[in-house]
């Protein structure tokens, strides 16, 4: 026990110290962050820039008033020139379109022949405003024609939406499904990634004891096994290290943002406010959603929801880092390691899929209970199913155990398969990994 | 012969239908030096590994003070395998104090041991110094210090003069020479026949997982003598009588004389007579010189080699 600590001890401070870990710690939330500011930056750009300027001609001078009161900062109305003019400097001016609208016997005539002229095709994003601003004329149009008042009409097309209770009566929230498989999807997506990024850690931490040679001389004082438990459990406390630091950044960073966009929150209500038009009624029920939102969110289990969860990452994490020490044991350098790979990320993805494809329609179907069972997939998709809550008709307890029973019994063969291809493996040198010679000694 | 350290009885170890080793049994005496020799592949590594329990035997015991060899041992036995190497990016003290804690020291007693070692080489100034940052030599140097750092009963060492200069070479042979005299046993093994003439007490030659030769290093050379004398002889006097005297003697060949009267031969002093002759050739010649040849470990190595067939 002592020396297994001593062992995760040195593989903690060696990793912890390692300076492409600490770049890699301090750097990634900043590239991340940059990354997103471009992302942002660039939205921004194109929303401003000149090249998305659309020029309005309309003949018919039926349109102006809808253009003109269009949000749309990116519109030039120009009246003075002819089509075959326009177009000319279009091409000239770089503007990106140039919108046509006939002079016509009727609003209805010279919509149909109204066109858009583009350098190329238009996005439909691009495109949906002008179609949106052409149709409320129409309709103005045929609701005048019509001799209905523009007050009995939105009386007529007022939303309409259906509560959902459950058996209980409680409200249900439209939507709060796809919040809870996202957040589900999001933890998997996080334990296939320290999977990855942490097994691959362990592998390297195996394979550089081995080029360097100093491995018969600890196993002249451990056994392999311990030093592959004290491996493991190093490498995985300083990626636990790393993630609350990057916990820890990305709060300040929010807080931060949060601080400082105080005013765009305020911003962002009232760009909401006036989407949803002047209509303080809808607002207020949007408002309202969104509070039962947050509140169904914070009412999860949170509690028995944390624990399963570490439960599943820490198994699912010692199951594929101990393949992962394997494989560093059985190779000579990183780079024979490709073959290996794949036959270990591919449940993982198998299992990432899974959950996206049948977990997100029915979380509780038996495609999605089984694979929260099969040890393999096991943490991803039970990951992924959790936030649905535990209980009859949800995840169900004797699935619980069964899959953490499962996964727990796969871990201790894995792990006895892993020891064993692992004392042998270490002592191996100049020697071409195959499947067939792991299988040798796992046998001897 | 002294009480013995290590009593291994009857040991194999089979890889794959591979007899890695045959059989073997050998006695290791307290605070002496046991050379392990052999051609490559003949065993030597995998009855190492057994006594550093890196591998267990099939059939057969180890002894180890008396008892059987446990996990206890391992803080009791140093290890400097031929395939060694530190880890790169970590310091040299730091690393050091890890590998003597492994073996069951605690830190301050590592550190004083680690200081009375670096002082002993004058390399303090390495303490705090990654093994990448030294040169092969002073790496080897940091690797022998990191297998006595923890005092061992039982030094193994596998190949420790390579890698090393002559100079260096030496400061190692007279530390393993001093930690003998200071009751610690030494298993060396090497393919260096000199250090083995030099240093080693017995000696045990494996080949093709057999022992097939082992005993004290003076009386395998003893035994193994061809007791033929080297003579060189200055005729002084009647040299026709001498030549004729010489040719009659079956104990006396590989008859050469040389210029100004002198003669090489050699006497089979096996022969009962030889006393006799010796005299005999005496009354008339002077004795140049007389050499009484007795096998290298090299000698004894190749014949015994050769005797087994490759």
């Amino acid at each position: 026990m002592n020396k297994l600590r001593l062992i995760i001890k040195r593989e903690y401070l060696a990793r912890i110290r390692n300076r492409s870990f600490i770049v890699m710690t301090f750097m990634s939330p900043m590239l991340f962050i940059v990354m997103l500011a471009l992302i942002l930056w660039l939205i921004q750009f194109n929303a401003t820039s000149s090249d998305t300027k659309v020029w309005v001609l309309d003949e018919s001078a039926q349109f102006e008033e809808v253009f003109s009161a269009q949000t749309l900062s990116n519109i030039e109305l120009i009246n003075q020139l002819t089509l075959d003019e326009a177009l000319a400097e279009v091409a000239e001016k770089e503007v990106m379109g140039l919108l046509y609208i006939p002079k016509a016997n009727s609003v209805e005539q010279s919509a149909e022949g109204a066109v858009m002229y583009s350098k190329s095709s238009f996005s439909i994003q691009m495109i949906t405003p002008f179609e949106l601003a052409i149709k409320s004329k129409l309709e103005e149009e045929r609701l005048k024609n019509l001799g209905i008042d523009q007050g009995q009409f939105e009386e007529v097309t007022r939303s309409y939406s259906l509560k959902n209770q459950n058996y209980q009566g409680e409200l249900n929230l439209k939507g709060i499904n796809e919040i809870k498989a996202f957040m589900g999807g999001a933890f998997g997506y996080l334990l296939m990634m320290f999977i990855i990024i942490y097994g691959g850690l362990v592998m390297r931490s195996v394979i550089e004891e081995k080029s360097s040679r100093i491995i018969e001389v600890i196993v002249s004082s451990v056994k392999p096994i311990e030093l592959m438990i004290g491996k493991i459990v190093g490498t995985t406390l300083a990626g636990l290290t790393q993630f609350m630091i990057w916990i820890g950044i990305a709060f300040v960073l929010f807080v931060l943002l949060f601080i400082g966009l105080g005013l765009g929150l305020d911003g962002l209500f009232e760009r909401e406010q006036l989407t949803l038009g002047n209509d303080n009624e809808a607002f207020l029920q949007f408002s309202q959603q969104l509070e039962g939102y947050i509140q169904a969110v914070l009412q999860f289990p949170w509690e028995s929801m944390a624990f399963f969860f570490m439960l599943f990452f820490i198994l699912g994490y010692l199951i594929y880092s101990s393949l992962y020490a394997a494989i560093g044991a059985a190779v000579d350098q990183e780079t024979d390691t490709q073959q290996f790979m794949f036959p270990i990320v591919l449940p993982l993805i198998f299992a990432m899929y899974i959950g996206f494809i049948s977990v997100f329609d029915a979380p509780h179907g038996d495609i999605a209970v089984f694979f929260s069972i099969f040890p393999f997939t096991a943490p991803i998709v039970m990951l992924m199913r959790l936030p649905f809550g535990i209980g009859a008709n949800l995840v169900e307890v004797w699935q619980l155990i069964l899959s953490l029973i499962l996964s727990f019994t796969t871990f201790l063969g894995i792990l006895w398969l892993s020891a064993k291809i692992y004392s042998v493996g270490i002592l191996m040198h100049g020697q071409k990994p195959s499947l067939k010679k792991i299988v040798r000694w796992i046998k001897s | 012969m002294k009480s013995a350290l290590i009593q291994i009885d009857n040991l194999t170890k089979t890889y794959q239908g591979f007899k890695a080793l045959d059989d073997f049994s050998v006695q290791i005496p307290q605070a002496s030096i046991y050379g392990l020799l052999g051609p490559n592949g003949a065993g030597k590594t995998t009855l190492i590994r057994i006594l550093n329990q890196i591998i267990y035997a099939d059939n057969g015991t180890v002894l180890f003070n008396g008892h059987p060899l446990n996990a206890e041992d391992v803080s009791q036995i140093g290890y400097l395998p031929e395939e060694r190497g530190l880890y790169r990016n970590m310091k040299i003290g730091e690393q050091l104090v890890y590998l003597a804690t492994l073996k069951g020291m605690s830190v301050e007693q590592a550190k004083a041991q680690l200081n009375f070692w670096f002082e002993k080489f004058q390399i303090q100034s390495w303490i705090d110094k990654k093994v990448s940052g030294l040169s092969k030599g002073m790496a080897q140097k940091v690797q022998f210090i990191s297998t006595v750092l923890h005092r061992p009963k039982l030094l193994i060492l596998d190949e420790p003069f390579s890698g090393f200069d002559p100079v260096n070479a030496e400061v190692i042979k007279n530390e393993i020479i001093e930690l003998k005299n200071n009751g610690t046993t030494v298993i060396l093994s090497t393919h260096r026949m000199e250090s083995v003439q030099e240093l080693c007490d017995r000696i045990c030659l494996i080949h093709q997982s057999k022992k097939i030769l082992e005993g004290e290093v003076h009386d395998l050379q003893q035994q193994a003598k061809d007791r033929v004398y080297h003579i060189r002889l200055q005729i002084n006097e009647n040299r026709p009588a001498l030549e004729e005297f010489i040719s009659s003697c079956e104990a006396i060949f590989d008859v050469n004389f040389t210029g100004e009267n002198k003669v090489d031969l050699k006497l089979n002093y096996a022969d009962k007579d030889a006393d006799a002759i010796l005299k005999d050739l005496l009354s008339t010649s002077s004795l140049l010189h007389l050499e009484d040849q007795i096998p290298s470990v090299q000698e004894l190595f190749v014949r015994n080699i050769k005797k087994h067939g490759n």
